[in-house]
């Protein structure tokens, strides 16, 4: 990172740590959005930007967890600093298993693809019959204290929610950063450009790609246990959809896949976009479901017609961030 | 003893017989070559070495330890370094990332990868477009990145897959010279394909002729290209001695 990059990266970290106290409600629910798809994003693209892999099911991460931590407090009162372990360990573990059954099996490209999204699918059945959780019919979390900042059973007004989201958006930023430069960011970019080579270099692929999924399921499980505190209600119509899966990897495919930042600023231009045509549309009261759908589709086009690597490679350069000083 | 022992190996691909009974040895600090002309066997004999092929019968032995039916990644980790005869490069990576990669199977950490990378490239003439994505780089970069990127991984044994083909004659020479150095000062025992025969020439002391799978001649390079038996099969094919 260059000296210009540093300092734009603390302004823009200022920026977002000082946002709270002149934004209204309104505009910190659409930061709290932005920072949940710009981390589910990051999560992501660890597996498919760093590793190659492609997830279309990362759904079933968010949903498992979401599912585990709210179940836990909703029958037993167990608060969701204990809950998101047990979340973390089931998502290890479903994509541990997701991992081994694809990589030890020589299954990758779209056929992986194919495999994530069965188990979101199968998942997002199954939970329609888990009466103990709800069923069909949505797990429900009381709303309560929400003047009262309860940060141990992540109850409170939705400032604390957005300094959640905010440290851990910074935090998988940091990790990301770090594993890029580490031996695993070596070696998963190597598994990404070319697998066999890869291999002929000494690369345990099977070991190092079971490694970027365990990781990348880990830190989409925190996200998940955020979800189910943040809107209080689970439905496993809405959190295992495939449409979930494809929101998470939207940001990070119009920002850059693969990059630190792109995730980030897919996931604010997406939102943002999304959110003034929604709010456009209403206010010239013109009411069309699906609208939103439409726009992804079309900005997701122009996207990779005319900046196949995403929106970040390209203004980097033309900002002037690349390269070292 | 050799360093790299082939015996009694066989390959066959749905019925068609690569490899037939192939048996020889690579001594520890030479240079072999092996010949043939088109579909006798070498990248298959080569892959078979490499982990990529499991032999239907026979044994490869490396230091005296079996490696046949090991992976890839184990048998660069036993110490046999390989190239590609279709260049693999990282492409997406920059020229020193790519080198970095092979550099970490035997450094602590990347800070060490990086320094070895950096020497392996400058002894290779790339350390200027240490920084180009390989993707930038013209066919024969691309193959001396290829070689600097499997000597990272400091091997025992070099496995060479054709790394001459596409090269300028002076660029062959400056090629032959840096296995030369390499083989002379480190003692590393080089395995090569090589259709280029001036290379062979120059680098093999002892060569051994593949034809429809099975070895028909072997021996110094000045016997190798007088018998009778590799004339013949290689009547009618280019050859440049």
């Amino acid at each position: 990172m260059n000296r210009r990059a540093a300092v734009l990266l603390a302004m823009l970290a200022a920026a977002l740590i000082l946002l709270p106290a002149v934004a209204n409600s309104y505009v910190l629910s659409v930061a709290t959005l932005i920072l949940f798809f710009a981390y589910t994003g990051q999560a992501w693209n660890v597996m498919m930007g760093f590793a190659g892999q492609l997830s279309l099911g990362h759904s079933l991460y968010v949903g498992v967890a979401a599912y585990a931590a709210a179940g836990l407090f909703f029958h037993f009162g167990i608060g969701p600093w204990a809950g998101v372990w047990l979340a973390m360990l089931l998502c290890t573990a479903l994509g541990a298993v997701i991992g081994f059954l694809a990589f030890r099996f020589g299954i990758s490209g779209v056929y992986f693809a194919l495999l994530t999204i069965a188990f979101a699918e199968f998942t997002r059945i199954g939970f329609d019959h888990i009466d103990w959780l709800g069923g069909p019919g949505g797990l429900f979390i009381k709303v309560e204290q929400r003047e009262h900042m309860d940060l141990l059973d992540l109850r409170g007004p939705p400032q604390m929610f957005y300094y959640v989201m905010l440290a851990l958006t910074a935090g998988a930023f940091a990790l990301c950063a770090w594993l890029l430069r580490s031996r695993a960011g070596y070696y998963w970019q190597a598994i990404r450009e070319d697998e066999q080579a890869a291999q002929a270099l000494g690369i345990n692929t099977f070991r190092w790609k079971m490694l970027a999924m365990v990781l990348s399921s880990a830190l989409t499980a925190l996200a998940g246990v955020f979800f189910a505190f943040y809107y209080n209600n689970l439905f496993p119509e809405q959190i295992f959809h495939i449409s979930r899966s494809i929101e998470i990897i939207l940001g990070p495919v119009i920002g850059g896949v693969g990059t630190l930042f792109g995730p980030i600023l897919g996931a604010a231009v997406l939102t943002i976009l999304a959110d003034s045509i929604t709010e456009l549309l209403a206010a010239l009261g013109i009411e069309i479901p699906g609208v939103k759908q439409v726009f992804y589709g079309v900005v997701l086009l122009a996207v990779v017609m005319f900046l196949p690597h995403g929106i970040w490679p390209t203004l980097a350069r033309k900002l002037g961030l690349e390269g070292r000083d | 003893m050799a360093l790299l022992e082939v015996e009694k190996v066989c390959k066959s691909f749905r019925g068609l017989r690569a490899v037939v009974d192939a048996s020889f040895g690579v001594a520890e600090g030479s240079i072999v070559g092996l010949i043939g002309p088109n579909g006798a066997g070498k990248t298959t004999i080569f892959n078979v070495v490499a982990g990529v092929l499991v032999p239907d019968s026979g044994e490869i032995r490396f230091g005296g330890r079996r490696i046949d039916g090991l992976r890839p990644d184990q048998v660069c980790a036993a110490g046999i370094g390989r190239t590609f005869q279709l260049v693999r490069p990282f492409a997406g990576l920059s020229v020193l990332d790519n080198v970095i990669v092979g550099a970490l199977k035997r450094a602590a950490g990347v800070p060490e990868a990086r320094r070895h990378a950096l020497e392996i490239l400058e002894k290779l003439g790339l350390g200027a477009r240490r920084d180009l994505p390989a993707a930038a780089l013209t066919l024969p970069d691309r193959k001396r990145l290829e070689v600097a990127r499997a000597l990272a991984t400091r091997p025992r044994l070099l496995l060479l897959d054709e790394v001459m083909a596409g090269l300028r004659p002076t660029e062959c020479d400056q090629m032959v010279e840096v296995f030369r150095e390499i083989n002379r000062r480190e003692g590393l025992t080089i395995l090569l394909i090589e259709h280029v025969m001036r290379a062979v020439m120059a680098l093999a002391q002892h060569i051994v002729v593949l034809h429809h799978g099975e070895i028909i001649a072997r021996g110094t390079p000045e016997k190798v290209v007088r018998d009778p038996a590799v004339l013949e099969c290689y009547l009618g094919e280019e050859t440049e001695v």
